[in-house]
């Protein structure tokens, strides 16, 4: 007996101690958080005080230092502090709309506006409403950031492609394409150049993105555009008669003609050879630009030169901020989003730390003071949003791999276009 | 299962000298460990209850239970060691497994993302529509009696308040600040920010008529101190559970596939998740786009897995056999430059290949053939070839590794004895060594068949898939193994990706390779009997 009673009493205080260690552990923990009350008490001073006191936002490591400074002063203001949790770009997007519905999700997120659609179609962004702010935005900005009738976010940088020219090779600007290959072969000729023009090409995909300008200059654009500039996904343009004869035109740059166009030559090595000094032409976005600079390259950046009749229209992209449709805290990421995320300083800095042109007009016209930036507005200002809509996410795979195909002189443009159209056309009506 | 075991050692039948007695850092130890258990446990319920999880609450209290029960009882020395283990393997592989197959029985994916009432819920709160042109009022949120108004000021400096209950109404005898917004009004008591932040919820879903006619639409503010003139595009009927178009009287009716429809067949964006029985099995043998390469697929995964274990074997064990001579000079700098691929990330591995099989700027072209244009990725044949040649780089050092521990651990006086008896090294060699060698290797050569039947780096990463079939619509290429396929299949082209489908294809490639180890492993066994 006397071992039974030793054993329990042992048991007890090993139980006892295990007991007293978790309490501590669990102090420690829960020293740090204050419980929300409910503010039914007279006027507290401490705003703080009542409600959550913390917003989450997922943003990119880039961009996270810009935001501190105005994520201080919206605490300030309203005691609420801004947890920024810097992500992965790449998995953001799927992250965000894994992790909404379960509650776990953040308050806010950055990205660009072509999430739009698919978070729409999995319900977990929330619209916002700018008011009379929307008037200070530029309005492609404002107009991407609207689906289906509701703004979804608000903009922050506006990003497009040009075309770069190497000034010191080429000292003019040329207005149409067959100019610009003039221009680029006649620097071969003396030797300045190695390629008369540059552009990465993915070698599995090529580059759908970059060649849409030339697409649309030949008047073939993806989906038909509403009046009020959103797109109507049922409307695939892909297949316009002149669908085939821009085919016919990469056949013509491509690796089986004139070779403007290599599709041997990735981002990465478009990139190496222009910042060599071995092009005068360079197709690409604000990205760039500060490399080839850093390399010495005397740059300008040049409208998008025409292929066809109707002007060389390239996609924008528009960086934003966008709210969780089941953020606890709306009240307070609708007020840091439209009142905080849409003024001047908030804009300068993202505009600081990406190069990219800003959306809000204000904090534009400042940074149009270099020519480069203002460029990039204005080849912006004439281009079109990348369609949101979840349709679109059909149409990459076959319109990269056609176009290769096409550029490597593969595939005949009677046959490869209209065949493209078809698939396309197929996984979306399958969608 | 642990719980036979805790049954079935008892420890008063244990003779006492022979219980190890407790050390007092051990028992220390224990009781930190478990404190610490304890402790998050705790903190994990504490969550689980705010967030009313009652099944997983019920479960993690069970849970936390056994666990001390385990290790506060004397004796059950077996569940001691097995408890971290089996716990570990029930949450990071066997709900996993559970998870991926409950995953394969619904329509998981873009567009049916969560449950019906968030659907729901998102699906208002997007046709939640400004009037255009409507003007902004400024807001002061205010109370009486526990219900809230709001106390607005116009454009025009206009003041009114109003409540979910009591349309606008003008209230001109209101406090003003300096910009003529009003802040106060008698008899009512005006919200601190902080406190209109604790009641946000409740704030937020305030919808204040903004006249005695509904069709005037209603104010609501999203950020407490701005409302805008609202009317919802889609209204919806609980009772029916339909959503119905304000303007053009459209009903849309649950479809039954987790998407609002109307009857002309438009749905409504946001959908949810359901489940759908076996339609993505369905859909895996039955959708033309799928089945189309199917067969050139799964052909081209068995020549890959089959090759690559054996070009990576062969090589692997040469050089095992080679460096394994004993009076070689530098052995070990050697074997380190052998395992060197090993320690290469593979999807690295993928990319950095992919430069130097450049065609035209590619060191491989340049350097060894002379600049010639060498479509190592894109010409089918040789991307195969490519695929197979870069996986034979990676995978090698692994067989050269296990080669040669498995030749260090043969006898050596079978060598001897085989030496005196006058056999050659190549026969000492394929009728000694090997079989020995296989008796230890074979498992190892299944396990990597599976692992290369299902090897999604090497290939998206190499070639994606490429180059791409010209004979089907949908994109798979001529190096695409199932694994890419289904990735392809599931998220790559169609609209938005489709965890259901993902899901219920790897089961059926989980099957297959399972069915090919199971076979394998027979074999090794007769292997086992004959040696």
């Amino acid at each position: 007996m006397k071992v039974q009673t030793t054993r329990l009493l042992h048991r007890r205080t090993l139980a006892t101690a295990a007991l007293s260690v978790a309490v501590m552990a669990v102090t420690a923990c829960g020293g740090g958080s204050t419980e929300s009350t409910t503010g039914e008490s007279a006027a507290p001073t401490n705003l703080a005080e009542g409600g959550s006191t913390t917003l989450t936002m997922w943003v990119d490591a880039e961009r996270a230092p810009a935001l501190e400074s105005i994520a201080a002063s919206f605490e300030e203001d309203t005691g609420i502090s801004i947890d920024l949790a810097v992500k992965d770009f790449a998995a953001v997007r799927d992250d965000f709309i894994t992790q909404v519905p379960t509650g776990n999700g953040p308050d806010l997120i950055v990205g660009p506006h072509d999430w739009i659609g698919t978070f729409v179609e999995n319900g977990v962004v929330a619209p916002v409403e700018l008011g009379d702010k929307a008037g200070e935005f530029q309005e492609s900005a404002i107009q991407a950031m609207s689906y289906e009738g509701s703004l979804y976010g608000v903009p922050y940088a506006i990003e497009n492609i040009g075309l770069l020219r190497n000034a010191d090779m080429v000292p003019e600007a040329a207005e149409t394409f067959d100019e610009v290959i003039a221009n680029g072969e006649a620097a071969v000729e003396a030797g300045d150049a190695e390629f008369p023009f540059l552009v990465g090409l993915d070698p599995k995909q090529a580059d759908p993105y970059h060649m849409y300008p030339f697409q649309t200059s030949m008047g073939v654009p993806v989906f038909a555009q509403n009046e009020d500039g959103s797109y109507d996904a049922s409307k695939l343009l892909l297949g316009e008669e002149n669908g085939v004869e821009f085919a016919k035109k990469l056949v013509e740059w491509g690796d089986a003609g004139s070779g403007i166009l290599n599709s041997n030559i990735t981002g990465d090595i478009a990139k190496e050879k222009f910042l060599a000094g071995e092009s005068p032409y360079y197709l690409t976005g604000p990205w760039n630009v500060g490399a080839a600079q850093e390399a010495g390259i005397n740059v300008a950046v040049d409208p998008l030169p025409t292929v066809g009749d109707e002007p060389a229209q390239p996609f924008i992209g528009v960086n934003g901020y966008f709210i969780s449709a089941q953020s606890k805290n709306a009240l307070a990421a609708n007020e840091f989003a439209v009142n905080y995320l849409t003024t001047e300083e908030a804009q300068d800095a993202m505009f600081g730390v990406g190069g990219r042109p800003p959306a809000l007009t204000a904090s534009f016209e400042k940074a149009a003071s270099d020519p480069i930036v203002a460029a990039f507005g204005e080849i912006g200002a004439n281009g079109v949003p990348m369609p949101a809509v979840p349709e679109m996410q059909a149409v990459w795979a076959d319109w990269g791999a056609t176009e290769l195909a096409l550029i490597k002189g593969t595939a005949k443009p009677e046959e490869a276009w209209p065949a493209m159209v078809k698939n396309i056309e197929q996984k979306i009506s399958a969608g | 299962m642990p719980t036979t075991e805790l049954t079935r050692t008892s420890p008063q039948k244990q003779p006492r000298s022979l219980r190890p007695s407790d050390s007092m850092a051990g028992l220390l130890a224990k009781i930190i460990l478990l404190g610490l258990v304890d402790a998050f446990a705790v903190y994990v319920l504490t969550v689980l209850f705010l967030q009313e999880k009652w099944t997983v609450l019920v479960l993690a209290a069970g849970v936390t239970l056994l666990i001390n029960w385990i290790y506060l009882r004397r004796g059950g020395l077996p569940a001691k060691y097995l408890a971290p283990g089996v716990f570990f393997l029930l949450i990071f592989q066997v709900f996993v497994m559970i998870f991926s197959g409950y995953v394969a029985f619904t329509n998981y994916g873009d567009g049916h993302n969560s449950t019906k009432e968030d659907a729901i819920s998102a699906i208002q709160l997007a046709a939640q529509q400004r009037v255009p042109d409507s003007p902004a009022y400024r807001v002061t949120i205010v109370e009486q009696d526990g219900e809230f108004h709001f106390l607005t000021t116009d454009p025009d400096g206009g003041i009114s308040i109003g409540s979910a209950e009591e349309p606008l109404e003008e209230a001109s005898d209101a406090v003003t600040d300096g910009t003529g917004k009003a802040t106060e009004l008698e008899g009512y008591r005006t919200l601190q920010f902080n406190e209109v932040l604790a009641n946000q919820a409740d704030i937020l879903a305030l919808t204040i008529p903004f006249s005695d006619d509904p069709d005037d639409g209603t104010l609501k503010t999203s950020d407490g101190s701005t409302a805008y003139v609202y009317s919802p595009t889609l209204e919806y009927d609980e009772a029916a559970d339909t959503f119905t178009d304000t303007e053009t009287g459209t009903v849309y009716a649950d479809s039954g596939k987790g998407t609002f429809v109307s009857e002309d067949g438009n749905e409504l964006s946001t959908g949810w998740k359901i489940d759908v029985g076996f339609a993505n099995f369905t859909k895996a043998f039955s959708d033309e786009n799928i089945r189309g390469p199917l067969l050139q697929v799964t052909l081209w995964t068995f020549t890959f897995a089959l090759v690559s274990v054996l070009s990576t074997f062969a090589l692997g064990l040469f050089l095992a056999n080679a460096f394994n001579l004993p009076n070689l000079r530098g052995k070990r700098i050697y074997r380190v430059l052998m395992i060197l691929p090993y320690a290469f990330p593979a999807f690295l591995a993928g990319l950095v290949w992919s430069g130097l099989l450049n065609p035209e700027f590619g060191y491989v072209n340049n350097t060894f053939f002379g600049g010639a244009n060498i479509p190592w990725l894109t010409d089918p044949l040789l991307a195969k070839i490519s695929v197979l040649l870069v996986n034979l780089w990676l995978g090698f050092p692994y067989m050269f590794l296990v080669c040669t521990g498995a030749l260090q651990s043969l006898p050596e006086d079978v060598n001897e004895a085989a030496k005196l008896d006058g056999a050659t090294p190549w026969k000492l060699f394929t009728s000694i060594k090997l079989p020995l060698l296989l008796v230890s290797v074979a498992p190892l050569l299944i396990a990597s068949f599976a692992f290369n039947f299902n090897n999604f780096n090497i290939i998206y990463m190499l070639t994606d898939g490429g180059p791409r079939l010209s004979d089907t619509t949908v994109n798979v290429g001529a190096t695409d193994i199932l694994i890419t396929m289904v990735y392809e299949v599931a998220f790559g082209s169609g609209v938005g990706r489709d965890y259901g489908l993902a899901s219920a294809l790897s089961i059926v490639i989980f099957f297959i390779v399972a069915a090919i180890s199971i076979l394998s492993f027979r074999q090794t066994k007769a292997l086992e009997e004959i040696h």
